[in-house]
């Protein structure tokens, strides 16, 4: 089995060197999603389910198509559907397929203090490794997609692997062989990239959504996951997908300059310590701070 | 009001009774606990700190419930304490002067009571913090549950708690040095609850003719 695609270069909680950071000219892949030809039939998801062999919850009947309101440690790749009124007073009947964004500059990396419980592949797929993961949910704090989901028996978080076992084989990721209507498709960003703006620009040109545009958020460096949208200026609409996502800025700075401050604070303040001892020693030392039985006290 | 009872043979006077010796080193291990286990996951560089203590998952599992023991102890603290930790007169005159106390020439520093305006900032500054440190640390115990309109909490959390951490740690170097290194008998009242009657004097001469009274000399 090739490894290949499978070099580390980002690690999370990691001291030192990272492995594979910089070691290889390689293609990001990239899972494009056509919103605008999705018929939400939810083949992705039992796709999914199937070839990760999740174990089946419950899902909830609210007399519309949305069965669980969020994807779960267990359900990983879930359609959004979303009823849309548009200005003219016709309604859009919006379906988008969630799951993690494999974002370029992960948060939930950044955020995660366990040695290699995150990483990202040279490929630029972003996984979990269950093994290494303590539970903390940091990464939870640091998506600013809501992926990462605990398991509450194991504590232990899971989300979309992008298929990297399929991937790392040639393979396409498993949604991507389910689409009936082949608006999921899968290849290097490059490629992807150019057949989304293509599309766009039909849709733009030729079916009359003049706000027709590529989803891939520089916010977070751009995602390994990319949307067609009818409306690219207010990516909202489908389901709460965030227009400007960022690594929020508490977790930059937790993880940036505090970090900085409180190591060079707690190093300089034990080193200024020990020089006041040198400098200026104990407080009193006369015969009168004998303690009981000669001891000094 | 003197306080005879507290006049131990030999010199000595009690300073911290058995309930006050216990709860600050419940408060003391407990602190050392989540320090050890804090830090290991503030830093990949000390991830090994909770490597030795179990295991970070057990770290992970164990640092909260550590946490609420701290807590209950800093609350016992403020229970026994707090009335004797407000700030006085006296305490202004002490930061004042504070440069004599911190270069050893503590002729010159105002009379202290039971505690000098030093210890009272120490108290405060622990109490407050563990308050900080408890709100935040709920919300870092349970992130899946905080719902997603919540999660402004989250990011609060994620630096708060961190940023107290740093200052109770700034406090506790200070703490230990003093009690360890620089005020030698300070460690023993602790332990053994009673100080010499020249350490009274000297850094505590307020408390000490409060317990000894102005009319009693003290038993020697
Ligand atoms: C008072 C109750 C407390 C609670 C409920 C609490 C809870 C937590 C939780 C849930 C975490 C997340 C990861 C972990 O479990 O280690 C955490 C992290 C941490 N805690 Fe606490 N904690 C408390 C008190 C303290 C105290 C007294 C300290 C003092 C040193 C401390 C230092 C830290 C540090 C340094 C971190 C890591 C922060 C980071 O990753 O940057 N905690 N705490
Ligand atoms: S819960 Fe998330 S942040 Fe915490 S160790 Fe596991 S993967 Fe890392
Ligand atoms: S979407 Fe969330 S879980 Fe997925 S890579 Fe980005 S930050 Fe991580």
């Amino acid at each position: 089995m090739s490894q290949a695609t499978l070099r580390v270069q980002k690690i999370s909680g990691h001291a030192g060197s990272v492995p594979g950071e910089d070691t290889q000219r390689e293609f990001t892949v990239c899972k494009l999603i056509d919103t605008t030809t999705c018929i939400g039939c939810k083949a992705c998801e039992v796709a999914c389910v199937e070839w990760n062999d999740l174990p089946f919850g419950e899902t909830v009947f609210d007399n519309t198509y949305q069965t669980m309101p969020q994807t779960r440690w267990n359900y990983w790749n879930l359609i959004l559907f979303n009823e849309h009124e548009r200005e003219d007073g016709s309604l859009m009947w919006l379906m988008r397929k969630n799951q993690c964004m494999h974002c370029a500059d992960p948060g939930c990396l950044a955020a995660c203090p366990a040695d290699g419980a995150i990483v990202q592949y040279t490929n630029g797929i972003v996984d979990f490794q269950q093994a290494n993961c303590i539970g903390c949910g940091y990464c939870i704090t640091g998506c600013p997609f809501d992926i990462p989901k605990m398991n509450p028996k194991t504590h232990r978080v899971f989300k979309c692997t992008l298929c990297t076992d399929r991937v790392s084989e040639g393979l396409e990721p498993a949604c991507i062989k389910s689409c009936p209507t082949g608006c999921l498709h899968f290849g290097t960003k490059d490629d992807m990239k150019d057949l989304a703006e293509k599309r766009a620009k039909q849709l733009r040109e030729h079916s009359n959504f003049p706000n027709a545009g590529v989803y891939d958020p520089p916010g977070v460096g751009g995602t390994g996951v990319i949307y067609v949208l009818h409306d690219a200026s207010n990516p909202e609409i489908y389901g709460g997908l965030p227009s400007n996502p960022h690594v929020p800025w508490t977790v930059k700075l937790w993880k940036g300059p505090l970090k900085w401050l409180g190591n060079v604070a707690m190093i300089g303040g034990l080193i200024g310590l020990f020089v006041h001892y040198l400098r200026y020693g104990p407080k009193a030392r006369e015969e009168e701070d004998i303690g009981p039985g000669g001891t000094k006290t | 009001m003197s306080h005879p009872e507290q006049i131990i043979p030999h010199g000595h006077i009690l300073r911290y009774n058995l309930r006050e010796r216990l709860t600050h080193w419940v408060a003391a291990a407990s602190y050392m606990y989540l320090l050890a286990t804090g830090l290991a996951f503030w830093s990949p560089w000390l991830f090994w700190m909770a490597v030795i203590l179990g295991g970070a998952p057990v770290s992970r599992i164990l640092h909260p419930w550590a946490g609420l023991i701290f807590f209950a102890s800093v609350w016992m603290m403020y229970v026994m304490w707090a009335p004797q930790m407000k700030h006085t007169d006296a305490d202004r005159k002490w930061w004042a002067a504070v440069r004599y106390y911190s270069t050893n020439q503590d002729d010159k520093m105002p009379p202290a009571g039971r505690y000098n305006a030093g210890q009272k900032f120490l108290f405060w500054g622990f109490f407050w913090s563990a308050v900080a440190l408890l709100a935040s640390g709920v919300v870092l115990w349970f992130p899946e549950y905080i719902p997603w309109n919540l999660r402004f909490l989250r990011y609060l959390s994620i630096l708060i708690h961190p940023a107290a951490a740093l200052f109770t740690i700034g406090l506790f170097m200070i703490h230990l040095y003093m009690g360890i290194f620089a005020e030698r008998g300070a460690f023993g009242s602790v332990i053994r609850g009673d100080v010499s009657i020249a350490f009274a004097k000297r850094y505590h001469p307020g408390w000490y003719d409060e317990i000894v009274g102005e009319s009693s000399s003290p038993r020697k």
